[in-house]
């Protein structure tokens, strides 16, 4: 009797792992394409690979930080639920990040346009460190809570255990790729994808490219805003934003490789993949030989594999390799 | 009326590839600016669109107007607000999108719902293949078609004047007579059209009035059916030896030598 309840339990922490490690993956990986999304945006856009990304989504979580938590604004001036002031001081710090993504495409790299683009890495490169190095400086060295209403509550559902978090994560994530599959069935989407595609031939429609690669900006910053909140509240993060927030970032270089650089649904596709098998590798793969951080090393494993049998990722498009 | 005075460009600030042209083209009619490969004819396009920036060009003399008013200084979004598109040479149709997106971009100044109407009516009737090829990826289609959708993609923005770069190139003789015609069927609607063209009898025989260029310099103009009788012209424009052979433009040293008439 005592023998058949314990290969219940068993069996019971055996489907709970698996579908721990789904959910997980499913929550983790939300962010990666988030950033995944932005980073390609931009990519594809402007063929500026943006070495910035990861110091702004710190920024926009820093940013929510503050507009929540210090300001109270502009949700605390609006009153009603304390879940629904956060939610729109955060949309609010996630429009900033925006404005700050088209003011450093304006200042920082519309001059570099037709310089090599070695160079204009270069540039973004040293607009990571200046945002940092502010950023930090308003966090100096104590992590800054979010001030989010998810805090360390756990839905439970069945077999499915998710933070409020992670549930949040995921929704957001599918209305935001949803919004951006829209967009790009728009005017000015439409327009956006005729530029990366030929930006003389752009102009020569009228499209106003500089305006284009604005608004790309704008979209990839915000895209990243939204990464850097999820990725810094729990259980991602224990105590808020961070200076390793910026870091998070480079975890989803995988992802965009595995995508293909210049593939919007690569993005997103390629980062639930390495979401997933990060979380798999970090469930199951627990023998001591590999060590404890084995699971960190999972996603580059499993882009180098895709690499190796589709050198321009899963949806990339061989020009790219021209760049 | 568009009217270009003593344009002189400048490539990469050192190489000077229009010595001063001069040319117009009147509302309403179809002009022919015929020349050699290199004479600077897609240059002189550039100029009038605002796309010199992209070929680090620069205008060093001269003049653009339109309507009165001077564009060379104008981006090229404002120009083609104004009312001037072109199709650039070898189609540069957006190849991963589909056809009627290809479209849209070309409406994308045309702010008024029913102008962009009007203008996609006008496309669908002036090329039904394609409106049955509406979804189908640009890159896909054949080359004729691909011409069709960049002569539509420039229309879409209702222009008061088309500009054309070698609109024939690559295509097969029956093209060749389906894009003319096309050509002449949009003058007759009202839009001025300027035609670059290495087929220069095409050209000659819907234009109003033609320029013949070398070496970044006007040559000649004038009447295209005087141009079309010009001994010379024949010779080294359309090809045509005296016994009626094929001669090749590429015989530079010879054209050179010959050039001498000109001046
Ligand atoms: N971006 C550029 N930079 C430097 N020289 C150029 C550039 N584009 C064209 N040229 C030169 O300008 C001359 C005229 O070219 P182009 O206007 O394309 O002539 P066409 O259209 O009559 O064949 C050629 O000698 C060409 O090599
Ligand atoms: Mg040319």
């Amino acid at each position: 009797m005592s023998l058949l309840i314990l290969a219940q339990a068993a069996a019971d922490s055996g489907v709970d792992k698996f579908v721990g490690a789904i959910t997980n993956g499913l929550s983790l990986g939300a962010i990666y394409a988030l950033l995944a999304l932005g980073f390609v945006i931009i990519f594809k856009a402007t063929q500026v690979i943006s070495f910035a990304h990861g110091a702004v989504a710190a920024l926009g979580a820093y940013l929510v930080a503050y507009f929540a938590t210090v300001l109270n604004f502009p949700g605390g001036a609006l009153g009603g639920p304390a879940w629904l002031q956060w939610t729109v001081s955060a949309v609010f710090a996630v429009l900033a990040t925006a404005v700050v993504g088209l003011v450093l495409e304006r200042v920082a790299i519309r001059p570099m346009i037709g310089e090599p683009i070695f160079s204009i890495a270069m540039v973004t490169i040293g607009l990571d460190i200046v945002i940092r190095t502010i950023t930090n400086d308003f966090i100096s060295t104590d992590p800054r809570p979010l001030g989010d209403p998810f805090g360390t509550n756990i839905w439970e559902a069945g077999p499915i255990s998710m933070a409020y978090s992670e549930v949040a994560t995921i929704i957001v994530t599918i209305v935001l790729v949803l919004a951006i599959a829209w967009f790009f069935r728009s005017r000015i989407g439409v327009a956006m994808r005729a530029t990366a595609f030929d930006q003389e031939a752009a102009m020569a429609q009228g499209i106003s490219v500089g305006r284009i690669f604005a608004i790309a900006w704008a979209i990839g910053a915000g895209l990243a805003a939204v990464a850097g909140i999820f990725s810094s509240v729990f259980p991602r993060a224990s105590q808020g934003v961070s200076a390793e927030t910026a870091f998070f970032a480079f975890r989803a270089f995988p992802a965009i490789i595995l995508g293909g650089l210049d593939s919007v649904p690569g993005a997103v596709v390629g980062g639930f993949v390495i979401g997933l098998a990060e979380s798999f590798a970090g469930k199951y793969m627990t023998w001591s030989g590999f060590g404890v951080g084995f699971s960190g090393i999972v996603p580059y494993l499993v882009m180098m594999l895709v690499l190796l049998v589709r050198p321009y990722g899963l949806f990339g498009t061989e020009e790219i390799r021209r760049v | 009326m568009l009217e270009v005075a003593n344009l002189e460009v400048v490539y990469n600030d050192v190489v000077l590839v229009l010595r001063g042209i001069s040319l117009q083209v009147p509302d309403g009619e179809i002009v022919a600016l015929l020349g050699a490969n290199g004479a600077g004819k897609t240059t002189t396009l550039r100029a009038i669109g605002g796309l010199l920036d992209v070929h680090e060009g620069d205008i060093t003399k001269g003049s653009v107007t339109w309507n009165g008013e001077r564009i060379d200084k104008k981006e090229p979004a404002e120009i083609v607000r104004a009312g001037i598109t072109q199709v650039l040479e070898g189609r540069r149709i957006f190849g991963e999108m589909n056809v009627e997106d290809n479209l849209r971009t070309g409406a994308f100044t045309n702010r008024n719902k029913s102008s962009v109407d009007t203008a996609y009516t006008r496309v669908m009737d002036l090329f039904p293949v394609l409106g049955e090829r509406r979804k189908a990826v640009a890159g896909y289609l054949s080359g004729g078609e691909q011409q069709m959708l960049a002569i539509g993609r420039a229309l879409m923005a209702d222009p008061k004047l088309l500009i054309l770069d070698e609109p024939s190139l690559g295509l097969a003789p029956k093209l060749v007579q389906q894009i003319k015609d096309i050509i002449v069927d949009i003058n007759k609607q009202g839009t001025a059209v300027l035609l670059i063209e290495q087929n220069a009898t095409m050209a000659l025989s819907i234009a109003n009035h033609g320029y013949i260029m070398e070496n970044g310099k006007l040559v000649m103009d004038g009447d295209p059916k005087k141009l079309l009788e010009d001994e010379d012209v024949q010779e080294f424009y359309l090809g045509l030896h005296g016994s009626g052979e094929r001669k090749s433009f590429r015989d530079v040293k010879h054209y050179k030598r010959r050039k001498r008439w000109l001046s």
